[in-house]
C-alpha cells in the first residue's frame, strides 16, 4: 500500500493556506444534506462536532461517558501552547514548529508540524472569545507559564485545570449547536465497529449502554477523536473509561495504525500501593525544581528515610546527569528510576518508587516558601497517600501519561479508508516519537476547530449525501458486534476482566514500558496468545436484569485491548532504533543515551490488520525533512 | 399553584418575594416588641402609644397597617407552601442515611416554625386584639369622663393577661418557635435577594441571630416579669391608691380612674 | 480491615430497587473507595453475579462521574470526590450505607448510576458565548482584570458532579446553575447574553423539576471544588435585576 500523506509542496509557511485554496467547499443550502458522525467528545471530537455544526452540517455525537463534558480532556493540568509571542521573547510559529518536531525526535511531518504552530494562535482567540478563563495578569493581558522543552514562555493556563476549561469552552459550543437543533447528542453510547460501504466509511454500530440496544447510524463521513490507547498498560493516568475499542476496530475494518510504540511515560506519579489500585495519578513536573530525587543505596533498605544517613543515599540522577541533575528531561529521568528500581533499591511497598525529598529545600528556603511554591500539590499528595511530603519525602514513580500513536492519517487528517477521520490523540500525526509537555491540548483543538471543518467540507464536497442504515454492510457489522458479545457471555467463567486486564498490563509495562528489548518483547508477545485464550475461556460476564452492563462493557474493551497489545509489541519490535519515548536497550549510546537511526528508522510505521490469526502487515510512510535538518538531542 | 415557567414566578423571584415580605415581617416584629416594651415604662406610656396606633388618621391608618400586615403574611406564607410543595415534589425519594453538614435545626424546619408562629398569631388575635379567649380583655377599653369617653387600658389588659402562668408559658414558648424561623430567615433573605457579597455574606449571617435574640429576650421579658410581679396592673394601682385614701379619712365616692392619679400614687415608678 | 456495606441495588429505572448488604473483607487503607467497590464486584463476578454499577470515569476527582451518598454525605466523609475518598477514613467493621443521587431530576437508571443529563439541558439552554469558530479577535483585545478572572475561575471549575443537588434537603440545583452562570457573568465576553442566559438557565433548572433553595449551605459544604454559595446570591441579583428591568 502506497501511503500517500497529500501534504501539498511548496514552503513550509504557504503550505496549510495552499491547501485550503485547493480543497473544494459545499454550498450553504448544500451543507444541511449532510451528516457526520462524531465519536468522542474531547478537545478535538467536541471542537470539531461543534465547528461543523457552525457550518450547518448535521452532526451526532457519541460519547461513553454521561455528558460529552467529561471526556478525559478534562484531566489535563498544564496549560496548551500557543506562539503568541506576547511575552517579547522571541518566540513565533517557526520556533514552536522546531520545538514541536525536535521534542519528538524527528519521527513527525514537517507540515502537520507547522500547521499545528501556525493555528496555534488561533485556538488562545477563540478560547478567550468562548469566555474560557485564562489566568490573567494585573493589566488584564493574557499571563503565560514556561514548560519543559521550550526556551520561550508561551503556555496558556487556567490554574491546574486548563483541559477542563478548554473543554467546557468546546463543549458551550457544543451545547449551544445541540441547542439549536444542529447536533444531536448521544451520551452513554459506546462504538463498537466501522461500517464500509464500498471502502468507504459509511456509519458506525454502537450499543445504548443505559437500554443495552445495538443502534445502526449513518453519516456521510466519521470523525473518531477517541482518545489514546494508555490502558493497555492497566495502570496509567488516563480514564478508567479510556480504551482502544473504537479506534482498533476501525484497524480491525483495514485502518492503518501508526507507531504504537511511541507512548509518553510521565516521571512524577505517585507510586502503586497495592494490587487492588485502579488508577494512577500525576504530580507536576514543577515538583523536581526543589525536590531531590534518591534511593538507599543498599537493596530492600527497610529503614525510614530520615534513619538513611546522607553517605547510604544515591542522588542518581544528580551522579548521572550533573549537569540537568532532578531536572532531567522525562524520559531520562522516568528511565534512571525504573533502573534504580531494577536493582532492587526502590522504595515503598513493593519496591516500585524513588524518594522525592524536599528536606532540604525546607532548610534552605523554610517550610512556608515551599508551601507557597507547592502547597496544593503536598495537599493533594497527602490527601491521597496519607502522609505528610513536609516531613517524609514523597515518594514517586513514572506512569503511562499519553499515546503519541495513533490512527494513521494524511495531511487532511483522513485515515486511509476514504471518509473516516481521525482527530486529537486518536491520529498519530503531530507529535512523533514524543510529546511536549501542553501541546497535546494544543493538537487536539487545532484538529478539531481549524483543520477538520476544512478538510471535511473538502471531502464531503466529493461524495453523494444520504445513505441510509438499510443496507447489508450494517446488518453485517451489527451482527459481528452481537457475535462478540454473546460470545463474551458465553464464557460463564469465573474470573473478571480486571484480573486479565491487569496481568496484561502489568506484562505490557515491565516488557514494553519505559525500556524495551527484542527479548522482553518477544516473550511479551509469546505471553499474549495465552492470556487471549485463558480470557475467552474463564472471563465472566453475568446478564444483568436491565439493559445497562457495565461488567460486558468492560470485558470487550480489554479483549482489544489484549489484541491492540500485539500490534503495539510488533511495532516496538520492529523499530531497530531507541528515540523519543521508544528506548529499546539495543540501541544506546556509550554514556546510555537512545540512539536514534534515521537512515533506516525515518519513517511512520503503520500497521494494517492481517487478519484473524495472522501478524499485522508493516506499511511505511518515509519521513522527508526539507526545512529541518534532524540532529541528536542531548541532555549533558 | 404557581407556574414556574414566567420570569415573575421563577423560583427565584418568588424566593425574592418571600424574602422581601420575611425582611417587611421582621421590621414588623421588632417594631411590635418595641411597643411591648414600653409596659416597663409608667402605665399611660403604652396606653398612650395604643391610643396613638388607633387614632392615627382618624382611625384609618390601623386599618390600613391590618391589611398590609394581612397581606404580607398571606403572600409570605402562600409562596413559601407553594415552594415547600416543589421542594417536597423535586425528592420523591429521600435518603435512608442522611447527614447534613452545616445546616442548623431552625433552617431545615422553617415551614414548621413559621406554621407554629401563624398559628400563634391567629391566638394572640383572638386573646389581645378580639379579647374572646380570657377575661384580661374587659381592662381593655374603659369610660373616662365626657371629655374622653374611651380610653384604652392596654397595660392592665397585658398584666392580667399575663398573670395566667398557662397563658404566660405558652406565649414564652411560641416567642421561642419565632426566634428560631427569625433566626434562619433574618440571614436568609440577605441571600435570596442576592445582597450576600464577599464580606457581606459573614455579617448578614449574624443579622438573623441577633434580631431573634433581641425579639426572644424582648417579649419574653414581660411575662417573666409579670410572672415575677415586676409589674403592677394600672387598675390595681389605682384600688391600692384608693385604700390608702380611705384609711386616711372619709371617702368620696370612688372616681373613674384617670391617668394623672397613677403618677401621683407611685412617682418614680 | 473488614466492611459492612448496604448498597442499594436497583436493575432498571422501573424496578423498585432496595438495599442489598455485602462483607468485603481485606480492605486496605490505601485503596479509595471505589476500588473497594472493584473488590467487591470482582467477588461478585467469581460468583456470577451482576457486577454493583456505578459511574466513574478519571477517578482523580475532576470528570465528575462519580456519585454517591456514603453514610449520608454526598461524596462521603472527607471533601472531595468519591473516587478521591480513601478508605483509611472509615473504621473496621463499621456499616457503610451507599445510595445513589436522589432527585427527581435525576432518576436512578441502575443500582447508583443516576441521569444527570438534566444539568446538560440546563447548560444548553444558554450557558455559552455566541461565538462561531473563527473570526475571533486577539486574546488580549479584551482585557479582563485578574480579581475578576480569578473569581470566574473559581466558579468555572465545578466538576459537575450533581453533589450540591444530592446534599441539598430541596435538591436544588442552585450552587450548580449559579456556578455556570457567574463564570460567563464575571467576564466581558459574558455580558452581552447575561440577562438572557441567566433567564434561560434559571427557568430550566425550575422546568427541569430541582427544588428551591433554601439557604442552608449544604451544597457548598460538599461541594468537592468548594464552590461558594456566594454565586448563588450572585446569581440572585441577576435574576431578579433581570426580571424586574429587563434588557433594552
Amino acid at each position: 500500500m502506497q501511503l500517500e500523506s497529500r501534504a501539498p509542496t511548496g514552503p513550509l509557511a504557504e503550505k496549510w493556506d495552499r491547501c485550503k485554496m485547493e480543497m473544494k467547499l459545499v454550498n450553504p443550502a448544500n451543507k444541511r444534506k449532510y451528516h457526520v458522525l462524531v465519536v468522542g467528545t474531547g478537545l478535538a471530537g467536541g471542537s470539531c462536532a461543534a465547528s461543523l455544526a457552525e457550518l450547518g452540517y448535521n452532526v451526532s455525537v457519541f460519547c461513553y461517558q454521561d455528558s460529552p463534558r467529561r471526556a478525559h480532556s478534562i484531566a489535563a493540568q498544564g496549560g496548551i501552547n500557543a506562539a503568541k509571542n506576547y511575552r517579547n521573547d522571541g518566540d513565533s510559529v517557526e520556533r514552536l514548529f522546531l520545538d514541536t518536531i525536535k521534542g519528538g525526535d524527528y519521527r513527525s511531518r514537517e507540515a502537520n508540524v507547522y500547521r499545528l504552530a501556525q493555528v496555534s494562535r488561533n485556538i488562545i482567540d477563540q478560547c478567550v472569545a468562548q469566555g474560557v478563563p485564562f489566568a490573567r495578569e494585573y493589566g488584564g493581558q493574557l499571563d503565560n507559564r514556561s514548560f519543559g522543552g521550550a526556551q520561550v514562555s508561551r503556555t496558556f493556563y487556567c490554574r491546574g485545570q486548563t483541559g477542563q476549561q478548554l473543554l467546557l469552552g468546546a463543549y458551550s459550543s457544543l451545547n449551544r449547536q445541540i441547542a439549536q437543533g444542529r447536533v444531536k447528542s448521544h451520551p452513554r453510547h459506546e462504538m463498537l465497529d466501522l461500517v464500509m460501504v464500498n471502502g468507504v466509511a459509511r456509519g458506525i454500530i454502537v450499543r445504548d449502554m443505559v437500554t443495552g440496544q445495538i443502534e445502526r447510524h449513518s453519516g456521510d463521513a466519521v470523525v473518531l477523536a477517541t482518545g489514546g490507547y494508555g490502558p493497555v498498560f492497566y495502570l496509567s493516568t488516563n480514564a478508567k473509561g479510556c480504551n482502544v475499542t473504537a479506534t482498533f476496530r476501525a484497524y480491525r475494518r483495514g485502518a492503518l495504525f501508526a507507531n504504537p510504540c511511541f507512548t509518553q511515560i510521565h516521571p512524577t506519579c505517585i507510586p502503586v500501593t497495592g494490587d487492588y489500585q485502579s488508577k494512577l495519578t500525576l504530580m507536576s513536573e514543577s515538583l523536581r525544581n526543589d525536590g531531590r530525587i534518591w534511593v538507599p543505596k543498599t537493596p530492600a533498605d527497610k529503614r525510614r528515610p530520615d534513619a538513611i544517613p546522607e553517605g547510604e543515599r544515591d542522588y542518581f540522577l544528580e551522579r548521572k546527569y550533573p549537569s540537568y541533575g532532578n531536572l532531567a528531561p522525562r524520559d531520562i529521568s522516568s528511565r534512571a528510576a525504573k533502573e534504580a528500581c531494577d536493582a532492587g533499591l526502590g522504595v515503598g511497598d513493593g519496591g516500585r518508587g524513588v524518594y522525592l525529598d524536599f528536606a532540604d529545600a525546607i532548610r534552605r528556603l523554610g517550610e512556608p516558601t515551599i508551601r507557597e511554591r507547592y502547597g496544593n500539590l503536598f495537599e493533594m499528595y497527602e490527601h491521597i497517600t496519607g502522609e505528610n511530603p513536609y516531613k517524609v519525602p514523597m515518594r514517586i514513580y513514572p506512569a503511562v501519561h499519553y499515546c503519541m500513536g495513533g490512527l494513521w492519517v494524511d495531511y487532511r487528517l483522513m485515515s486511509n479508508i476514504p471518509g473516516l477521520f481521525v482527530l486529537g490523540e486518536a491520529n498519530f500525526s503531530d507529535h512523533g516519537a514524543n510529546r511536549l509537555g501542553a501541546s497535546a491540548l494544543m493538537q487536539g483543538l487545532a484538529d478539531g476547530y481549524f483543520v477538520a471543518p476544512y478538510t471535511i467540507t473538502d471531502y464531503l464536497a466529493g461524495v453523494k449525501p444520504g445513505a441510509g442504515t438499510d443496507l447489508p454492510e450494517f446488518a453485517e457489522a451489527e451482527a459481528k458486534v452481537g457475535g462478540i458479545m454473546k460470545r463474551l457471555q458465553d464464557a460463564r467463567g469465573k474470573t473478571s476482566a480486571q484480573v486479565f486486564h491487569r496481568e496484561l498490563g502489568k506484562m505490557v509495562w515491565d516488557e514494553c514500558g519505559m525500556a524495551r528489548s527484542r527479548a522482553s518483547l518477544e516473550k511479551l508477545l509469546r505471553a499474549i496468545p495465552d492470556i487471549r485464550e485463558r480470557f475467552w475461556k474463564d472471563v465472566s460476564v453475568p446478564a444483568t436484569a436491565g439493559g445497562m452492563n457495565q461488567g460486558l462493557e468492560y470485558a470487550g474493551r480489554v479483549a482489544d485491548l489484549i489484541d491492540f497489545a500485539e500490534v503495539l509489541a510488533t511495532d516496538a519490535l520492529t523499530r531497530e532504533e531507541s528515540c523519543g519515548a521508544h528506548f529499546r536497550e539495543e540501541y544506546q549510546t556509550e554514556d546510555g543515551e537512545a540512539a536514534r537511526n534515521d537512515a533506516e528508522y525515518s519513517f511512520v510505521s503503520a500497521w494494517q490488520n492481517g487478519g484473524e490469526g495472522n501478524a499485522p502487515v508493516l506499511h511505511r510512510e518515509h519521513l522527508k525533512y526539507e526545512f529541518v535538518k534532524p540532529s541528536v538531542r542531548s541532555y549533558k | 399553584m404557581m407556574t414556574r415557567a414566567h420570569p415573575l414566578c421563577s423560583s427565584i423571584v418568588r424566593k425574592g418575594v418571600v424574602g422581601v415580605t420575611g425582611g417587611l415581617l421582621i421590621l414588623f416584629v421588632l417594631g411590635h416588641m418595641a411597643g411591648n416594651l414600653l409596659i416597663f415604662l409608667p402605665p399611660e406610656a403604652i396606653n398612650g402609644y395604643a391610643e396613638f396606633l388607633h387614632e392615627a388618621g382618624h382611625g384609618t391608618l390601623i386599618w390600613v397597617a391590618r391589611a398590609g400586615l394581612i397581606l404580607l403574611f398571606a403572600v409570605h406564607l402562600g409562596v413559601t407552601i407553594a415552594l415547600k410543595y416543589e421542594n417536597k415534589k423535586a425528592r420523591p425519594i429521600g435518603y435512608a442515611a442522611h447527614d447534613p453538614q452545616v445546616s442548623g435545626w431552625a433552617s431545615r424546619h422553617m415551614l414548621l416554625t413559621g406554621i407554629v408562629v401563624f398559628l400563634f398569631l391567629i391566638y394572640h388575635i383572638l386573646h389581645f386584639t378580639l379579647g374572646l379567649t380570657d377575661s384580661s380583655a374587659r381592662w381593655r377599653t374603659l369610660v373616662e369622663g365626657p371629655s374622653r369617653p374611651h380610653y384604652v387600658d392596654v397595660h392592665s389588659m397585658v398584666v392580667y393577661g399575663f398573670r395566667d402562668p398557662y397563658i404566660a408559658s405558652f406565649y414564652i414558648l411560641c416567642q421561642v418557635v419565632l426566634g428560631l424561623h427569625l433566626w434562619h430567615g433574618g440571614s436568609s433573605l440577605f441571600q435570596s435577594l442576592g445582597i450576600n457579597r464577599g464580606p457581606w455574606r459573614a455579617f448578614t449571617a449574624c443579622v438573623g441571630p441577633v434580631v431573634a435574640v433581641v425579639v426572644v429576650a424582648g417579649n419574653c421579658s414581660i411575662p417573666l416579669a409579670i410572672q415575677a410581679g415586676r409589674i403592677p396592673a394600672r387598675i390595681d394601682l389605682i384600688s391600692a391608691k384608693a385604700a390608702i385614701e380611705a384609711e386616711k379619712g372619709p371617702k368620696p365616692p370612688m372616681p373613674v380612674p384617670g391617668a394623672s392619679d397613677i403618677n401621683k400614687a407611685v412617682p418614680g415608678h | 480491615m473488614k466492611l459492612h456495606l448496604k448498597v442499594w441495588r436497583q436493575a432498571g429505572p422501573q424496578d423498585a430497587g432496595r438495599f442489598e448488604n455485602h462483607t468485603v473483607e481485606g480492605v486496605t487503607p490505601d485503596m479509595s473507595f471505589l476500588e473497594m467497590l472493584d473488590v467487591l464486584n470482582n467477588k461478585l463476578l467469581a460468583q456470577g453475579k451482576p457486577t454493583i454499577a456505578f459511574d466513574h470515569d478519571c477517578r482523580e476527582g475532576i470528570c465528575g462521574s462519580c456519585s454517591m451518598m456514603i453514610n449520608g454525605r454526598a461524596h462521603g466523609p472527607t471533601r472531595g470526590t468519591t473516587c478521591q475518598t480513601y478508605m483509611r477514613n472509615f473504621t473496621d467493621g463499621q456499616t457503610v450505607v451507599i445510595e445513589p443521587w436522589r432527585a427527581r431530576a435525576f432518576p436512578v437508571m441502575c443500582d447508583l448510576v443516576v441521569d444527570r443529563s438534566a444539568f446538560d439541558r440546563i447548560q444548553q439552554a444558554g450557558g455559552y458565548v455566541s461565538v462561531n469558530t473563527g473570526g475571533a479577535p486577539d486574546g488580549n483585545c479584551l482585557p479582563v482584570p485578574k480579581d475578576n478572572a480569578e473569581k470566574a475561575m473559581d466558579a468555572a471549575q465545578c466538576i459537575g458532579c450533581g453533589a450540591c443537588v444530592a446534599a441539598c434537603k430541596n435538591a436544588s440545583a442552585m450552587l450548580f446553575v449559579a456556578a455556570k452562570v457567574s463564570h460567563l457573568g464575571l467576564l466581558p465576553q459574558g455580558q452581552p447574553e447575561r440577562s438572557r442566559r441567566v433567564l434561560a438557565m434559571v427557568a430550566k433548572m425550575d422546568e427541569e423539576g430541582f427544588g428551591n433553595c433554601t439557604n442552608q449551605y449544604e451544597c457548598e459544604a460538599v461541594c468537592p471544588k468548594a464552590i461558594s454559595a456566594d454565586f448563588i446570591a450572585r446569581m440572585n441579583r441577576d435574576q431578579i435585576g433581570s426580571t424586574l428591568i429587563p434588557a433594552e
